[in-house]
């Protein structure tokens, strides 16, 4: 059975660590918050300015002037920080954000991610995608491993313009979990019940695949 | 100090000329001018190049400016909540620069701290890219990308003082402040206009050097573009 959008979230929590500044996207990304282990000292970025994003707010507590990057109302925690664009741009370029989690229409089998233009639809705008994937050190995108028509969106190259080059590290779709590696798409793991042909059926890039492949556990 | 205290809103932007480059501050609706923005409303200024993360929404914020026609061309970094705007874009009525977020935010902050040009790897390999220099730094990619300025800045602080000082709240700041150094009239709105020598030099974010003018601005709506709630936990007993 393939993952549900809270299932490829729940699978991609597993992959922040302790001690963690992470800049979570808009979409599925968002929902990996709620996944993160009670304890673990993670701290979020929004890169409209605030470290330490909290929770949705009350009712009571809804403040206009604290929202985060997809414009929602949020909340500040005990130890967060507010700060400017710039500043918070200076943290994404200059590498001090741990992790980036991304949606993607699609990704290349070197790492190319394509998410943010579909030509002759209308052109809404990069915001900080552009930025965020051309500095992360660590890239994992969530996505849907085919279209509602079934072609693949991993692929030799992508088709749609380009956000960044060569900058996924891994990639958790609805089928399985697969890492960027200078040959092409290495699959890890695979959703319940899923096989390593129907994965291999829905990857139109090279996909390499060495052993037995685990299922994922969530 | 130099006072830099003006009326309203209608003598802080009494002088912005038809073709005038704006810059506005906020991220979506959080942060913005609104009190500068009525007045160019109010105003009728046309023939305008707005620099601004966003574009508003339909019916509020730079919307409003798309809706009266006031807009020749928009730069900013995303501008999907507005549907006129898109309207308005197909028919080729408007002009649109697209810019990465980081990108948008650090050229401003270059033109007002006198750096013509740097280099970023955001848009390296993209159609943002396309004629661009580019050049290798230590076996990376880099674009050079050149300083923004404009003929009026217009930003929104949550305090100020008569010597121009701000201090803004929350995510309200965004690009505030780097627009307020890069306009070569700046004009502030505040929601506490105060005496200088009330707001602690320690906590200014913008120094009043930057800032040509102030006013206390009214009526405040403050719109929320995604009102997103959590149920309140039950007291405890």
């Amino acid at each position: 059975m393939s993952l549900d959008k809270h299932g490829i979230a729940k699978r991609i929590a597993q992959e922040v660590q302790e001690g963690y500044y992470v800049n979570l996207g808009i979409g599925i990304p968002t929902l990996v918050a709620n996944y993160i282990p009670e304890g673990m000292n993670v701290v979020l970025q929004s890169e409209n300015g605030l470290l330490g994003m909290g929770p949705f707010p009350t009712e009571e507590e809804v403040d206009p002037d604290l929202i985060n990057a997809g414009k929602q109302t949020v909340t500040t925690l005990p130890g967060s920080a507010l700060f400017s664009s710039a500043e918070s741009f200076a943290m994404i370029r200059g590498e001090h954000v741990h992790l980036t989690i991304l949606g993607a229409m699609e990704v290349s089998e070197r790492g190319d991610i394509a998410n943010w233009k579909i030509p002759g639809k209308m052109v809404k705008g990069m915001g900080g995608a552009m930025d965020l994937v051309a500095s992360a050190k660590n890239i994992i995108v969530a996505m849907q491993h085919t279209s509602k028509d079934g072609q693949s969106k991993l692929l030799k190259n992508c088709s749609l313009p380009i956000t960044g080059l060569q900058c996924v590290k891994k990639i958790v779709t609805d089928l399985a979990v697969l890492e960027v590696t200078a040959e092409g798409f290495r699959l890890l793991e695979r959703a319940p019940g899923v096989t390593v042909e129907q994965i291999q059926a829905a990857t139109e890039g090279k996909l390499i695949v060495e052993g037995e492949i685990p299922e994922i556990t969530v | 100090m130099i006072n830099k205290v003006v009326q309203d809103a209608a003598s802080a932007c009494q002088d912005i000329p038809d073709g005038a480059t704006l810059m506005l501050g906020g991220f979506g609706l959080c942060g913005i001018p609104e009190n500068s923005i009525q007045e160019i409303l109010r105003k009728g200024i046309k023939n305008l190049t707005c620099i601004s993360n966003n574009a508003g929404v339909d019916d509020f914020g730079i919307g409003l400016m798309l809706q009266q026609r006031q807009v020749k061309k928009m730069i900013s970094s995303y501008v999907g909540e507005n549907a006129e705007f898109e309207r308005q874009l197909l028919s080729g009525e408007l002009e649109v620069e697209l810019i990465p977020q980081g990108t948008l935010a650090e050229r401003i902050r270059a033109g007002g701290a006198g750096i013509p040009a740097f280099f970023t790897p955001a848009g390296y390999g993209t159609e943002v890219g396309e004629g661009k220099e580019s050049r290798a730094f230590h076996g990376k990619m880099y674009l050079m990308e050149t300083w923004l300025k404009a003929d009026f800045a217009l930003v929104k602080a949550w305090k100020g003082d008569t010597a121009g000082n701000l201090i803004y709240k929350g995510t309200a700041r965004n690009f505030n402040p780097m627009m307020a150094t890069a306009g070569r009239i700046t004009i502030a709105e505040v929601e506490e206009l105060v005496p200088e020598g009330e707001l602690d030099p320690n906590q200014i974010h913008t120094p009043g050097i930057y800032v040509q003018r102030i006013f206390q601005g009214k009526d405040y709506e403050k719109r929320i573009e995604q009102r997103t709630v959590r149920q309140a936990e039950p007291a405890s007993s």
